[in-house]
């Protein structure tokens, strides 16, 4: 689907990147860790997250990332938004909690951007 | 829909509270800051997130929660068992990421409706 | 001579006549403590990588490495010295910092071990999974720590 039509299944505010709203996605990704975000998240996926800081859009960029949604009303500060026009990363604000988001994404037919973590590490 | 009808479609592995599995379910809250939980969340819903110490059952206990799926494949640690058990807090784990599992959960609570 | 130089240029795939195209080797330094500035270094690098043509998949595994590592940095070591160095064939990374040092980098190296503060977790780092993320999207990964004195980190990526 189109960035629109995830604005639109979120009932979303565009705060960054109006002019990108034509982008293809597929898959998304959701935590509120970014080191998870780093661990697992693939290139061209949403990431949606209730973070807001400017590590989430250091973040999106080292991953590629798609787009990002905050999630349960959140708004980002004056030099998130900043730091995300610079490096060209939409960010989507949504009014639901991010249980909802990806609900409502996911029966859309948005996928999770990897099918799930095998546990051989023994992660903590 | 009771926690079990969520292990049983979600496959989760029933770390600890097995007595406590047919608590139903009233909705879901997905989310790793515990400020966040505590603010946000509501009595019954299932909490999917993939913080591991024993802080994540004090939470769920004070907010009423249904019980807590554990994301990534990451396993409690030891002191965070023996507390749920204790706070009658059901604690699985699951191997899908959260957005994958909330979806899943999302669909199956519309369904139940 | 022209010929040989060619033949080793392909061997080597770099662009014959311009030996020195798919070559960096740079410095940045990293302030530690500032939260504010965390991830322009990995920002810095990505964009280095990405104009000498390096594929975008090997750019990103550069970027989270070097990315992680600057969290590190500003969240525990008074400063930093990264050098970059791109060589055909690999990405070479190295951090070295002034800092506490790591006691027992067997235990460092757990993934889940941390002792993050407040205000490092709050920025959704601390979770204990930054050497875990260094070392599982490096090729090569090295670490040593002297405590008091600091910690050195090295990560090789290989490169078509």
């Amino acid at each position: 689907m189109k960035l629109s039509d995830v604005k639109d299944i979120l009932d979303a505010e565009v705060i960054v990147g109006e002019e990108n709203l034509d982008m293809e996605v597929k898959t998304a990704f959701g935590a509120d860790l970014m080191s998870d975000v780093l661990a697992f998240a693939k290139s061209g996926s949403l990431l949606l997250t209730g973070l807001t800081n400017t590590q989430v859009i250091r973040t999106a960029n080292v991953l590629d990332i798609a787009a990002i949604i905050l999630v349960r009303a959140k708004q980002p500060s004056s030099e998130t938004i900043a730091l995300a026009r610079e490096l060209k990363i939409p960010i989507l604000t949504t009014k639901y909690i991010l249980f909802e988001t990806a609900g409502r994404l996911y029966a859309k037919g948005i996928v999770g951007c990897l099918p799930k973590v095998e546990n051989t590490s023994g992660r903590t | 829909m009771k926690i079990e009808d969520l292990v049983q479609a979600l496959q989760l592995e029933v770390k600890c509270g097995k007595d406590y599995l047919n608590r139903e379910v009233t909705g879901g809250y997905t989310g790793d800051l515990l400020s966040d939980v505590m603010g946000n969340a509501r009595e019954g819903y299932i909490w999917i997130t993939r913080q591991v110490h024993q802080n994540i059952v004090a939470v769920a206990s004070l907010k009423e929660l249904a019980g807590i799926i554990l994301i990534n494949s990451c396993q409690p640690a030891p002191d965070t068992l023996e507390k749920a058990e204790a706070e009658k807090i059901p604690v699985m784990v699951s191997g899908l990421p959260a957005f994958e599992i909330s979806g899943q959960i999302y669909n199956l609570l519309t369904l139940a409706g | 001579m022209r010929k040989e130089l060619s033949d080793a240029c392909q061997k080597l795939k770099i662009p014959v006549g311009e030996p020195n195209q798919n070559l960096y080797n740079g410095s940045f330094t990293i302030e530690g403590g500032n939260f504010n500035c965390a991830g322009i270094v990995s920002t810095s690098i990505k964009s280095i990588l990405q104009k000498l043509g390096i594929p975008g998949d090997l750019v990103r595994k550069a970027a989270i490495v070097s990315y992680e590592a600057e969290i590190n940095v500003v969240s525990y070591a008074k400063k930093a010295v990264v050098n970059l160095m791109v060589v055909p064939g690999s990405v070479n990374i190295e951090v070295i910092d002034e800092g506490p040092g790591i006691p027992n980098i067997e235990l460092a190296m757990q993934e889940g071990w941390s002792t993050a503060d407040q205000r490092i977790r709050e920025m959704g780092f601390g979770a204990g999974m930054g050497l875990c993320n260094i070392k599982n999207y490096s090729d090569e990964f090295h670490i040593s720590s002297e405590i008091g004195k600091g910690t050195h980190l090295k990560m090789i990526i290989q490169t078509p």
